[in-house]
Formats: structure tokens, C-alpha cells, sequence
């Protein structure tokens, strides 16, 4: 097994996702089937290959610094589950 | 056993651009709240972020300034979490790649010059701001500073004493001002320090366990929290305990740190290349046309000012201290010639007027050509200095040129010999008694006349002329 069920529930945990007990069974498979492919991946040679994070190689993709309009603050919270008419409302997280 | 604090700090500086990192709406603070926000910066489904030249070209100038490498190639990256201020549940970052590294400021301590190393430079967005209600268990969250454009600035662990962590940052702060990127308040937050600390026996190379320390707001709490770290970890490790590796807090009303709570366990980021963002390219054509753009920073501008001004390194140091201060300085020095004066009156009078009438060094009423002609005026023995400094307070009321209220109060000094010559055979003929007493030896008598001459001329004889007149009638006599 590449993957255990304890690690399964902790990166559910990290995104806040709650798994039933056969979920979790179900996802470690899933899981380990992927990772048991990515070991047959990593057998490739690459030596010559440099990393790629991204399908474009580069793109001048920039805009220029220059303010445009924003949505306002009634458009902003309009589909917020709590809001006081200015502020996001959620309940208290103290750091 | 003796112990050596290992410091490195982390900076984020607010970059000074008018619209957000990824979206166009305005980075001016203090806006009604959620009045900047847009459906990129508030993270709505299916929206893309696309990069701000100028936060670009900013960062750069930064890594420029502290001598970094430029990355020819980097990555932006998505740091994973869940807290309100965060829209997207992921914050866009620089990580495997950053956009520079490998460079170093020098700082000076108690005397000492030391390299501190910069290990790297990366640009990211900042988190909105939450706001505790006091009375009800709710927070309440303004997304107008999400998107907001940061460069993190990571040091080496080479810091070795609070003074140095405060030194070093003093120096970033200066930088960052000067090339007029970052605004540098810390109040407002636009320029933040994080501090990992840990100890370790003198002479050992690895390091012990560190703390990272958060929530200090000046160059001064920085330093106050350092030295309640180190202290508290001697005291773990001379008593035989472990520290345990955790973010604490600065409490500046207590001066101590502590353990923060909860977001522990959210301290596994799972980083990954973001697939909304190419990777960034960063020709060597655009470094260099930055590097041309780059001012004289503080460091350079010192060492040029105790150079050619002549000046000592104390008042290189103050006049420096800002870009438009050091400006000021050398308009005043140029008029007048004489730069030791000129630094003299700049620090002196200038910098204790700002700062009385709490003016910025854009808002002072008096011309720096204006001081110049005045120094001048002092130089050349039209008024003495003590007279200068009524002028000086009349040019800071009013802006009027130090001719005009010269002319206008009847300053001048007298120096024409004959009506000097005129007064003094006055003030010799009415005091025989006196000339009697300085003849017969009494020479404390001298003072007296030129006394007698400086209150008849309402303190406008030229002194240096008094004198010599009087010794040479005296003498006659």
C-alpha cells in the first residue's frame, strides 16, 4: 500500500471534507491506485528533461497597473450566507 | 553554558501600485469596507487572475537593491488553507521558484559592518482583514486588502543579537522607501516582520529548535521580542527543557510572547504549481532596463556624502535617512558652498521645525535655495548668527526670502568703517572714566565698550570691525 487510511483522513481533514467510513475505504484505493501508476511514471528517464509546471512554456500574460471599476460592496456580499451590509459576517476566529 | 541566538527575519512589504496583483481594483487603504472587491479578489468560481506588470518590475527593483540574482524563470504557486480572509481557500505565492535569490544587505552594529544574506525575494497577493466583533462570538471580514500586492523578503539565519535583526531591518525599510515601492508604514502594516529564533551552545554548527515569532509592529518591538525569546529559550535549556517548536505571538502591553493558538495543524500547505498562472519570464533585457532606473540608495549616498561634503559620518547618517531630506540637504549645500553649515542648519533648525509643527520634509515652508542665501548671507557678514536665526524663524512663518526680512526688520549688519568709526569716537568721548581705567591697565574694560557700541547699533556693528576700530583708537589714545 502506497497510501494508508490514517493519511487518507488527514488530507480530508485539511480540506475540510467528512468521509463515511466506506468513503474512506473506497479513496484509500482510488488513492493508492493512482500513486501505484505514478510509480510506473517515475521509472521514465528524464535525466535530459527539465521539470515543466505548465502546459504554456512562458506568456507575456500582463496588464498594465490601471484601476478599473470594482463591484461595489452591496454586489459584493450579495450572495454571502451572513453579511452586516459592509462587512462579511462569520463566526469568530481568534488567531 | 554560553548560548548564541540564531535569528532570520521574513518581511513583507506592501507594494505601492494602484491597482491589486491579479485584478484591477484600487490598493488605497482605508476605503469602506469591501469597496475594493471584485469577483477575482473575492475568489468567485471561474475567474482568472492576470499578473500586474509593475508588481513585477517593483520586485525586481528590490531584489536589485539588495543584490539578488534574478530567476530567468519562476513559478507562481497556491498555499493551501482555510481561514476567512482567505476567499479562495489558497493564497497565490512564489515557492519552489521564487522570483529571486542569493543576495545580502550590509548592516552596521555598534561600530561593526556584517553581510546579512538574503536567501530570497517572492511576490504574492496579501489576505483581507478581520475584525472581532467585542460583544458576539462573530468576526467580520473586509476583502479590500485581498489582492493586495506583497513582496516576502527572507534573510540567511545570520543574525546573531536583537540589535543586529533591528539593524537589518532598519536597512530594508530604508531601501524599500527610497525606491519608493513600499510606503513602509508600519502601523498600517505595509511593512511586516516575522522572527524565527532559536539557540544554540557557542561553537556549535547546527542549530537548536526554533520558534517563530509574529505581531510585532515597530522596529523597536521587534527588538523587545527577540530579546524575551532568547531569554525565554535560556531559561528552557539551562534548566535542562526542550523548546518546542510553535508560533508565538508578541504581546507589546505585556513584553512577552506567546503560544498562539489553533491553525497548528493548517501549518501543511500541500504547495502546488498554479495552473491559473504561466510561469513567469523574466528577460535579462528588462533586469538591466530596472537595474538603469535604480536611485543612489542610502548606503552609497553615505559614503558619497562624507566623501565630497566633507561632513561627519553621524550627519551623513541623519541626512540620508530619507530620500527627500538628503534632497533638501544637498539644494541648501550647492546655494550656499559651505556643507558643513548647511548640515548644521538642516539637522538643527529644519528637522526640530518639521518636527515641531509635525510637517513632512515635502511640506517645509522654507526653500532649500532660501537657507542656502541665508548661510550665505552669515558667511559674507551681512547679519551675524544669532541674527540669522530671527530671519530663519520670520522665513518659516511667512516663506519671505531672508533679503526681504533683512531689509524690511533693518538687519543688516553695519559695516561701513566711517559710521562705525563715528559711533565708537561717540561712545570714547562719553566715558572718559572708562578710557582712563583701560589705559591704566584695566583691559576687562574692553568688553565694556563694545557693549556700548553693540547697544547703539541695535547689535548690527560688525564685530569683528568693532574690535579692530576700538584697538586701534584705544591704542591711539
Amino acid at each position: 500500500m502506497k497510501i494508508t487510511k490514517e493519511e487518507v483522513q488527514y488530507v480530508a481533514d485539511l480540506a475540510r471534507l467528512t468521509l463515511s467510513k466506506e468513503e474512506k475505504e473506497v479513496f484509500t484505493t482510488h488513492l493508492n491506485d493512482i500513486l501505484m501508476y505514478v510509480d510506473i511514471l517515475k521509472s521514465a528517464d528524464t535525466m535530459d528533461v527539465e521539470p515543466m509546471s505548465h502546459v504554456v512554456e512562458s506568456a507575456e500574460a500582463f496588464r498594465d497597473d490601471v484601476v478599473t471599476p470594482s463591484i461595489g460592496t452591496d454586489a459584493a456580499l450579495a450572495n454571502a450566507p451572513d453579511h452586516n451590509g459592509s462587512a462579511f459576517r462569520v463566526p469568530r476566529v481568534i488567531e | 553554558m554560553e548560548f548564541e541566538p540564531v535569528i532570520g527575519l521574513e518581511v513583507h512589504a506592501q507594494l505601492l501600485t494602484n491597482s491589486k496583483i491579479f485584478c484591477g481594483c484600487s490598493t488605497k487603504f482605508g476605503a469602506p469596507p469591501n469597496s475594493h472587491t471584485c469577483p477575482v479578489c473575492l475568489g468567485m468560481p471561474g475567474v482568472l487572475p492576470v499578473l500586474n506588470r509593475i508588481v513585477v518590475e517593483y520586485a525586481i527593483k528590490m531584489a536589485l537593491a539588495v543584490n539578488c540574482t534574478i530567476n530567468p524563470l519562476s513559478e507562481w504557486a497556491r498555499k493551501n488553507y482555510f481561514y476567512p480572509d482567505l476567499p479562495k481557500g489558497y493564497q497565490i505565492t512564489q515557492y519552489a521558484y521564487p522570483l529571486a535569490e542569493h543576495g545580502w544587505v550590509e548592516i552596521e552594529t555598534n561600530g561593526e559592518t556584517k553581510r546579512i544574506g538574503i536567501a530570497r525575494i517572492h511576490m504574492e497577493e496579501d489576505a483581507g482583514k478581520l475584525i472581532h466583533d467585542e460583544k458576539i462570538p462573530v468576526s467580520y471580514v473586509d476583502m479590500n486588502r485581498a489582492g493586495v500586492p506583497l513582496i516576502e523578503i527572507v534573510s540567511e539565519p545570520e543574525i546573531r543579537s536583537p540589535e543586529e535583526g533591528a539593524d537589518y531591518l532598519r536597512r530594508l525599510h530604508e531601501i524599500l522607501v527610497y525606491l519608493e515601492i513600499c510606503d513602509g508604514n508600519m502601523e498600517e502594516g505595509s511593512f511586516r516582520c516575522d522572527a524565527n529564533v532559536s539557540l544554540r551552545p557557542k561553537g556549535q554548527e547546527s542549530f537548536g529548535t526554533r520558534t517563530e515569532l509574529k505581531n510585532m509592529n515597530s522596529f523597536r518591538n521587534v527588538q523587545r521580542a527577540l530579546e524575551y525569546e532568547i531569554k525565554r529559550q535560556k531559561y528552557i535549556l539551562e534548566n535542562g527543557g526542550r523548546v518546542v517548536q510553535e508560533t508565538r505571538l508578541w504581546d507589546d502591553a505585556e513584553g512577552a510572547t506567546f503560544p498562539m493558538r489553533g491553525k497548528e495543524e493548517a501549518h501543511d500547505y500541500r504547495y502546488f504549481p498554479d495552473p491559473d498562472l504561466p510561469p513567469l519570464v523574466v528577460s535579462s533585457r528588462w533586469v538591466e532596463d530596472i537595474g538603469r532606473t535604480l536611485p543612489e540608495l542610502p548606503s552609497e549616498k553615505r559614503k558619497r556624502f562624507i566623501r565630497n561634503y566633507g561632513i561627519p559620518p553621524y550627519d551623513a547618517e541623519v541626512l540620508t535617512s530619507s530620500r527627500a531630506l538628503a534632497d533638501y540637504f544637498e539644494a541648501v549645500a550647492a546655494r550656499c558652498g559651505k556643507s558643513k553649515a548647511a548640515s548644521n542648519w538642516v539637522m538643527g533648525d529644519i528637522m526640530g521645525h518639521l518636527k515641531e509643527d509635525k510637517l513632512e520634509m515635502n511640506e517645509c515652508p522654507v526653500a532649500a535655495e532660501s537657507l542656502g542665501d541665508l548661510i550665505k548671507l552669515i558667511e559674507d557678514g551681512t547679519i551675524s548668527g544669532k541674527m540669522a536665526k530671527e530671519v530663519f524663524e520670520e522665513m518659516w512663518r511667512s516663506g519671505k526670502e531672508p533679503a526681504v526680512i533683512i531689509k524690511e526688520k533693518g538687519m543688516e549688519q553695519i559695516t561701513d568703517p566711517s559710521a562705525l568709526e563715528k559711533v565708537i569716537d561717540d561712545i570714547l568721548a562719553a566715558h572718559p572714566t572708562q578710557v582712563e581705567q583701560y589705559k591704566g591697565g584695566k583691559e576687562k574694560v574692553f568688553g565694556f565698550f563694545v557693549g556700548q557700541v553693540m547697544k547703539a547699533t541695535k547689535g548690527q556693528a560688525n564685530p569683528t570691525m568693532v574690535n579692530d576700530i576700538l584697538k586701534e583708537k584705544l591704542g591711539a589714545l
